[in-house]
């Protein structure tokens, strides 16, 4: 009964988000406006950043990296083919998707922790390849000037920030809708159980390792998509868009959404990089000192950060000495991400 | 005469590779913090980079041309930088052991905070670093100039190398770090709190990129993206080293030196992808390796 009653709720709290979401553009102004595009293509990243963490057990500080390399893929590639945008939208998803296919030899047989390190390793990489490639990235400085596209053939091109706009959100709700629809497949299924129990997907004879380099590849791809984006709202990109404080931005606003939740992930993602948007422009000298002691509020604020919560929610029949549960690192599982 | 010109192929690339010794034993100062971090505490310290930016903002500011103020910015770094990760270790406290997800975003957020402070209390221009005057001149290595300040600097940081690796093979804390590294449950069983040694380890991490980052001043100077830039190169040096031993570490930084530096000159038109490549050439020799021996540490 209070299950249903939750769905419901959250449901409609859903559809009301998406009809703000629809009539934005009218309400608000154009810098606004264009300031909610490229919050919404961070969201997507934010997704597969859920993807990867939540879903698939691997948490990730590394999906700036296929971000980036769909963003650049659009600009330098994309726009030289066609100014069709699902046309530069294929190239910069395929872009992600192949950056994400390489380094699955690097990330997939890690667990826990040390693929979090090996992701932002892998990152911040691409951010230092980006800033010395200058033939082809433009350095530090970025790419600017990049040609407005057109959504479809025979459409107009996008002009205007509201139509920016409409194109990021159309895009972003397909693909969002597509990620939740490939969840509920069996997929998405084998993909939660072998985060939950790996060593008895792997008895019963699934492949894990096959699964999770789909999911990261998959996950690339749509980071990629979001990258595109990105170009189209901004029509300008530099490797500081896609920095080491961006992924972490990502993974707190997952995090806050409830990991494994996509449209948790999406609002979290979004609020998070509100917020610093907001900060940035408030208190231009000291916005990363609020963002940080944010950070370090918000870690003790979430209910699976801190060991209280933990003492709380543990039967009161048990032993006072029972022990904790091993590390994460003592199984191939990430546990800490089930409480 | 004769040796001179049997030296010239070699010639051009013996500074960089020179320069590629010093930078590599400064990374593995920094990076040694990380994987004591890492290993010993299992935490992934994203805030490493600014315990290093403290350090060099430390000389930057007391560094006069004199030794006693060398001695001075070591003495003061190497305290504020193992106050700082001890400041770390009481942050991380409350938080969930083994809940690695919040523990990388609280010690982002202190990293950001902390970067802050840094660029508020010492301006957001890099500074200046002065070294001691009679190290400031340059020193006659096989006919080519070099700057004595580094010569010195490989000297003093092969002698950390050294003690760290005496500490740890020799000495009671040492031999609690390796124990901890392979089963931490059993020195908790043995009565060592393991919160004593998460604050040790943060602290120890915080000495040794303190020192890294006032010695270190001159070659990776202190500014806005220090910290971004040290946390990086220990992070590969983790991933290539792992965290079996501290010779593996030793040879990755080193490595990571000398592309860095010789890797540049000899293929400029490579060099930035240089580091992935290095990432790539490890994996594929040790293949499966990385990820089963970090599963058994």
């Amino acid at each position: 009964m209070r299950d249903e009653v939750i769905r419901r709720g959250r449901g409609a709290v859903g559809a009301l988000v998406l009809a703000g979401l629809v009539v934005a553009p009218w309400v608000v102004d154009d810098y606004t406006a264009a300031i909610l595009a490229r919050t919404l293509a961070l969201a997507l990243v934010g997704v597969s950043v859920a993807l990867l963490t939540g879903v698939a057990g691997m948490p990730t500080l590394g999906q700036t990296a296929p971000y980036a390399a769909g963003a650049y893929a659009c600009a330098v590639l994309g726009s030289q083919i066609s100014d069709v945008g699902v046309v530069q939208l294929a190239v910069a998803a395929v872009a992600g998707a192949v950056l994400a296919a390489l380094t699955v030899p690097l990330v997939v047989p890690a667990r826990g922790v040390i693929v979090l390190m090996i992701t932002l390793a892998i990152g911040e990489l691409v951010v230092t390849v980006l800033g010395r490639w200058r033939s082809v990235t433009g350095g530090t400085d970025g790419l600017a000037g990049i040609a407005p596209v057109r959504p479809f053939w025979g459409l107009p091109v996008l002009a205007t920030d509201q139509a920016r706009y409409l194109y990021t959100l159309i895009v972003v709700a397909t693909l969002v809708g597509a990620v939740l629809l490939l969840l509920r497949t069996r997929a998405g299924l084998l993909l939660r159980a072998g985060r939950d129990d790996e060593t008895r997907l792997r008895a019963s004879g699934h492949r894990v390792p096959l699964q999770l380099s789909g999911a990261h590849v998959a996950a690339g791809a749509i980071a990629g998509a979001a990258g595109s984006l990105l170009v189209v709202a901004q029509q300008y990109i530099s490797p500081a868009d896609f920095g080491f404080d961006t992924s972490a931005l990502l993974l707190l606003g997952v995090v806050i959404g409830g990991t494994a939740s996509v449209g948790g992930a999406l609002v979290g993602a979004a609020l998070v990089i509100a917020v610093r948007d907001w900060l940035f422009g408030v208190l231009p000298g000291h916005a990363p000192l609020v963002l940080g002691a944010l950070f370090v509020a918000t870690v003790y604020l979430l209910p699976t950060g801190v060991n209280r919560a933990r003492g709380r929610l543990r039967p009161p029949s048990a032993p006072a000495s029972q022990p904790d549960p091993p590390p994460a690192r003592d199984h191939a599982t990430v546990p800490e991400l089930r409480a | 005469m004769v040796v001179a010109a049997g030296t010239n192929r070699i010639d051009p690339y013996l500074i960089p590779a020179l320069d590629g010794v010093a930078y590599g034993l400064l990374v593995f100062v920094a990076a040694s913090g990380l994987v004591f971090c890492f290993g010993v505490a299992n935490i992934l310290n994203l805030a490493h980079g600014l315990l290093y930016a403290i350090g060099g903002y430390t000389a930057a500011a007391l560094l006069d041309g004199g030794w006693p103020s060398l001695a001075l910015a070591l003495a003061v770094g190497v305290l504020a930088a193992a106050a700082a990760g001890v400041l770390l270790a009481g942050l991380l406290t409350p938080v969930a052991a083994g809940n690695h997800l919040t523990q990388a975003l609280l010690t982002f957020g202190v990293a950001l905070a902390g970067g802050s402070l840094l660029v508020a209390g010492f301006g957001p221009d890099d500074p200046q670093v002065q070294v001691p005057a009679a190290l400031d001149g340059s020193v006659v290595v096989a006919g080519h100039r070099y700057a004595a300040y580094r010569l010195v600097f490989i000297v003093v940081a092969a002698v950390i190398a050294a003690a760290l690796y005496l500490m740890v093979r020799r000495t009671r804390a040492g031999m609690l770090v390796r124990a901890a590294v392979d089963d931490a449950e059993m020195v908790a069983c043995l009565g060592v709190s393991p919160a004593r040694i998460r604050a040790g380890v943060l602290a120890a991490a915080g000495a040794l990129a303190g020192a890294a980052g006032v010695l270190g001043a001159p070659i990776i100077g202190p500014g806005t993206d220090t910290a971004d830039t040290v946390l990086l190169l220990s992070l590969v040096v983790v991933v290539l080293g792992g965290l079996g031993s501290m010779a593996g570490t030793l040879l990755a930084a080193l490595a990571i030196g000398e592309i860095q530096t010789l890797g540049v000159a000899l293929l400029p038109s490579a060099a930035p992808f240089l580091l992935f490549a290095a990432m790539a050439v490890v994996l594929a020799v040790r293949a499966r390796g990385l990820a089963t021996r970090w599963g058994a540490t």
